[in-house]
């Protein structure tokens, strides 16, 4: 009988049925980062148990390192110690350490694909949302609390309900200046921030084979603001050819291995999905949001919605909650509003093909007067790649600070953050209130070409016109 | 150690309005630079319920009318976003005991439920009803009741389900799944052994 790829990767990994019929799954791979695990080292220690297999954790640090100058101890003594409490928990349990030194340092969802951690067929689990983002090599990848990683650096196991499965198609082509971005974008805005619970979703299409996995990631990583807790794409040539030789890679004869067993955990042809969704991918623009939340998104050629045109009560209280926070006026283009600060960075878009893209069209342009714009490589590794390329140096010639590795104005559990009403254009993932760090602040999320385009003009733009595409 | 068995939860209620409250909202991400839970609680929706100066704004919760109350009612799609467990944590630690809105995001219901916080969906029709009650009576008692499925407030009853893992696990005080799993691990160990990616 033909079956999903989250079927065959759920069945693999099911150890047993719990008393309250949710499944005892194991998870292959734990990431950890130093804001949601020191607590659960606390319950072991609490409990007197041990890490069962330390082997298949990795941890890295992330969230609180400062971008602008890695310099320790830290200046934030909340920060310093949580780093150092993350040393000791690893060195203690036995857990390899992306630490700083190592040179392989960087965002956890990053770091899992570069190092050829995250792979086909596997369960992924860790104490962040985004770990979805892991999907986009076939894995089943999910984010966890800190009782869960408590649970699974205990057991390596934790207690989930299966989720249903949704596909998306996405077919066609994309029209130029429309990237991965716009794409979850989209499909958020069409499917509603909740639309996903429940399910993990299977994207694929035309446009997903022809994505690279670095596009897929950027996808995959926003499942979650669909609500869907999982998101992935069957593995192909192209999930092969970007592993083969990453140091956690399998090699020679069992990299062989490996690869055959990874392409039968693909889904099968003529597999049931629980719903299946199609976008055209020739109707996805450059997508933006206009209020406080991922689905409040519109295409860069339309207006900011009117409150007074919503359909329901429900749609009209949300519009004027978001445009009150946003103090945006309704009706107006989106286009045009100007811009504080341009943040070019995160899990979703600080990848090299992220910053390789931008740097084609801001050779020769300026960051607008007035505007702070700061670009964070997503790990040590990117920074490394971007500078051996010299796309450190084409960013700072436009203007544009260029940092170290980190999560940086993504969530603001650094320096860098809004300050008052400052809007941000934003290629990370949330646009939540207060999420860039200022109570007050307002983001934009947008594609990184959107951010380098709001960057040089000061203003929300239509990227397709300010680069010529 | 066994746990509770969390069967009804009878307290005050108070109603926060909003639909896609998200995680960041619940607990904003600098009250995360910590290594213990400990103190979350003062957290609990800080930046819309106070000014950067640490005055008031006018948030259900800075109401004197609903101090001390136990049953937290929402929207939809409550607690969205991050899957920060500082969330749930700031919410019990403020002194919440039970959730009531009208759906939940996947992963909050999950920290929720780990820590024996029950998460109720009830009708946008039952919430205003029992909102009602509470402006009216903020004194009123409000009984969930988790093993019954259904919410009593003031002679009246509303319907309010809650999944039925959760359900289970809760009334039957095993909500929080360390005993079990420990019990699966040799199982665990077996079965990673299956797995190439695993036992290398």
């Amino acid at each position: 009988m033909s079956k999903s790829l989250f079927e065959k990767v759920w069945s693999a990994h099911t150890v047993g049925r719990l008393a309250d019929g949710q499944t005892q799954l194991l998870v292959g791979t734990h990431l950890i980062h130093e804001v949601t695990s020191p607590q659960a080292f606390g319950m072991l220690r609490d409990l007197g148990l041990k890490v069962a297999m330390p082997r298949r954790t990795f941890a890295t640090v992330d969230h609180i390192v400062p971008t602008d100058r890695f310099s320790e101890p830290f200046a934030d003594p909340l920060a310093d110690a949580m780093i150092k409490e993350l040393r000791r928990n690893c060195a203690e349990s036995g857990i390899t350490f992306f630490d700083r030194a190592t040179g392989k340092q960087g965002i956890v969802h990053i770091v899992g694909p570069e190092q050829g951690i995250t792979q086909p067929g596997t369960t992924i689990a860790c104490g962040d949302s985004h770990t979805s983002t892991h999907g986009a090599f076939g894995a089943i990848a999910f984010g966890i609390g800190t009782t869960q990683i408590r649970d699974v650096l205990a057991t390596q196991t934790m207690a989930l309900g299966r989720l249903k499965v949704r596909r998306i198609n996405v077919t066609g082509r994309l029209r130029p200046g429309v990237y991965a971005k716009d794409v979850i974008l989209h499909i958020i805005r069409t499917l509603g921030v909740n639309g996903g619970t429940g399910f993990a979703y299977e994207y694929g299409g035309e446009v997903f084979d022809r994505f690279t996995m670095e596009e897929r990631m950027t996808v995959c990583n926003m499942s979650i603001e669909g609500g869907a807790r999982a998101g992935y794409v069957n593995p192909d040539e192209t999930t092969f050819a970007y592993l083969k030789g990453r140091p956690y890679a399998p090699k020679g004869a069992a990299w062989d291995e490996a690869v055959a067993r990874w392409r039968a955990v693909a889904s099968d042809a003529g597999c049931v999905y629980d719903d299946v969704v199609a976008i055209d991918a020739s109707a996805i623009a450059p997508t933006v949001t206009w209020g406080i939340n991922p689905g409040q998104g519109v295409a860069i050629t339309e207006n900011i919605p009117d409150p007074a045109l919503a359909r329901t009560a429900d749609e009209k209280a949300s519009i004027e909650e978001a445009l009150a926070y946003m103090k945006l006026v309704p009706g107006a283009p989106i286009k045009g509003t100007r811009i504080d600060v341009a943040f070019l960075g995160s899990c979703t878009n600080g990848r090299l093909s992220d910053f390789q893209e931008v740097a084609k069209f801001i050779k020769g342009r300026r960051v607008a007067p007035g505007v702070k714009a700061i670009a964070v490589p997503g790990s040590q590794g990117v920074g490394m790649l971007c500078a051996e390329l010299g796309i450190d140096r084409v960013f700072r010639d436009a203007g544009f600070e260029w940092r170290e590795a980190g999560c940086s104005m993504c969530l603001a559990m650094n320096s860098d953050k809004l300050v008052g009403e400052q809007i941000c254009a934003s290629s990370s993932n949330r646009n939540f209130k207060g999420r860039q760090g200022s109570p007050t602040g307002r983001t934009i999320l947008m594609s990184p070409l959107m951010v380098a385009a709001a960057a040089v003009t000061g203003a929300v733009a239509d990227a397709r016109e300010v680069f010529g595409i | 150690m066994a746990l509770a068995k969390i069967i009804s939860i009878t307290g005050r209620g108070v109603y926060v309005p909003g639909n896609d409250i998200d995680t960041d909202r619940i607990i904003p991400a600098r009250y995360l630079k910590c290594i213990t839970f400990d103190g979350l609680g003062e957290g609990l929706f800080y930046d819309v319920r106070k000014n950067p100066d640490g005055t008031d704004k006018p948030h259900p919760l800075n109401d004197p009318r609903f101090k001390g109350a136990s049953i937290l009612l929402s929207g939809a799609n409550f607690g969205c976003g991050s899957s920060r467990e500082h969330a749930p944590q700031a919410i019990q630690k403020y002194g919440f005991r039970a959730v009531v809105a009208e759906s939940f995001a996947e992963i909050f219901f999950g920290n929720c439920t780990t820590l024996g916080i029950p998460c109720f969906c009830a009708s946008r029709e039952d919430i205003a009803l029992i909102a009602a009650a509470i402006g009216r009576d903020p004194g009123i008692a409000i009984t969930v009741d988790v093993a019954a499925q259904e919410i009593r407030f003031g002679g009246q009853t509303a319907k309010a389900v809650i999944r039925d893992a959760a359900r289970d696990a809760l009334v039957n005080g095993r909500w929080d799944p360390i005993g079990e799993l420990l019990e699966g691990l040799p199982g665990a160990r077996e079965q990673a052994a299956k797995l190439p990616y695993m036992a290398t």
